[in-house]
C-alpha cells in the first residue's frame, strides 16, 4: 500500500461532504460505500419508510421494516463508522426547492427512482447550484449486461448510464445491477472529490 | 450538411431548434440534458437554441429505477 497516498486521501475525504437524494437501491448503497471509503459527512434525504420488498437490494435489515429510511440508514452507517457526521432530511423533494438540503455538499448524488423526478432534480441542481458536481444514474433495471454501463460526463453532470436498459416500470430491480450502479456512482463521487487517480 | 446525434449521422435542418430536433428524433422519454459540441443546453433553452450544422449532439434521457 502507498502509505503517503492513503494518508492524503483520508485527510481529503474526512473534510468532504456528499449529499444523497433518495435512499433506495442506489442511495442506500452509495452511502454505505462512501462511509466505508472514509467520507467525513453525509447528507441523507428521503421521505419513505423501509418496506420488506426493499430488502432485495437496499441496505436495510428485517428488523428495520417500518422505520424511516433516513434513521435506519444512519444507524447502519454508524455501525460501520460512528465518527461520520450525518445530517438527515425526512422530506419529499418538491420542485422549486429541491436544491436546498444540498447547498453545502461537495458532491450531490441523484439516487431517485421516477424518471420525471430524476430529470427535474438534476435540472434544478444544474440551474440553482452552479458549479456543484452532480452524479446521476439511469438504467438500473434488469440483470446482466454490465458492459453496457458507461460513464457520461456532461459538464458538472456525471452519469452512470445504460441507454438500452428498460424502465423499472416494465422490468425487474435486482441487487447485483442496482448495487453495481450505486458503487459506480460512489466511485465517480470519489473521483470528483479526490481528482483523477493518476 | 449533417449533424451527429447520439453517434448517428442525421440530416441537418436549417434553423431547427433543439425542441424540434427532439421531436424529429421521436424521443419521448422525460428528457434531461442536451449537449451540443461540449456545451450543456438546459431544458428551458430547448425552444430557443438553434442546432448548428456539423454539430455533435448528445441527448440524454432518464428512465425510472433507483
Amino acid at each position: 500500500m502507498d502509505k503517503e497516498k492513503n494518508k492524503k486521501i483520508k485527510k481529503k475525504l474526512k473534510k468532504s461532504t456528499a449529499g444523497i437524494a433518495g435512499l433506495g437501491g442506489l442511495g442506500s448503497n452509495v452511502a454505505i460505500s462512501l462511509a466505508r471509503a472514509g467520507i467525513g459527512k453525509l447528507i441523507l434525504v428521503d421521505f419513505d419508510k423501509v418496506e420488506k420488498s426493499n430488502l432485495t437490494r437496499q441496505y436495510y435489515f428485517l428488523d428495520q421494516i417500518g422505520k424511516l429510511k433516513v434513521d435506519a440508514l444512519k444507524d447502519n452507517i454508524k455501525k460501520i463508522n460512528p465518527e461520520i457526521i450525518i445530517e438527515t432530511f425526512n422530506i419529499k423533494l418538491k420542485k422549486g426547492s429541491m436544491e436546498k438540503p444540498f447547498k453545502n455538499a461537495d458532491v450531490v448524488i441523484e439516487a431517485l427512482d421516477k424518471a420525471e423526478t430524476k430529470a427535474a432534480f438534476i435540472e434544478e441542481i444544474l440551474i440553482k447550484l452552479k458549479d456543484k458536481p452532480i452524479v446521476a444514474a439511469s438504467g438500473v433495471a434488469g440483470y446482466g449486461h454490465s458492459e453496457r454501463i458507461a460513464t457520461k460526463k456532461l459538464g458538472n453532470l456525471c452519469m452512470c448510464y445504460d441507454e438500452l436498459a428498460k424502465s423499472s416500470d416494465e422490468d425487474v430491480l435486482m441487487a447485483p445491477r442496482v448495487i453495481l450502479m450505486a458503487n459506480w456512482q460512489a466511485n465517480l463521487a470519489l473521483e470528483i472529490i479526490l481528482g483523477e487517480d493518476k | 450538411m449533417s449533424i451527429i446525434v447520439n453517434g448517428n449521422n442525421i440530416e441537418w435542418v436549417k434553423n431547427e431548434t433543439v425542441e424540434q430536433l427532439i421531436k424529429r428524433m421521436k424521443y419521448t422519454f422525460p428528457l434531461l440534458v442536451v449537449k451540443i459540441n461540449e456545451k450543456v443546453i438546459l431544458k428551458k433553452d430547448f425552444s430557443i437554441t438553434i442546432v448548428p450544422d456539423k454539430s455533435k449532439i448528445a441527448i440524454i434521457h432518464m428512465i425510472s429505477g433507483g
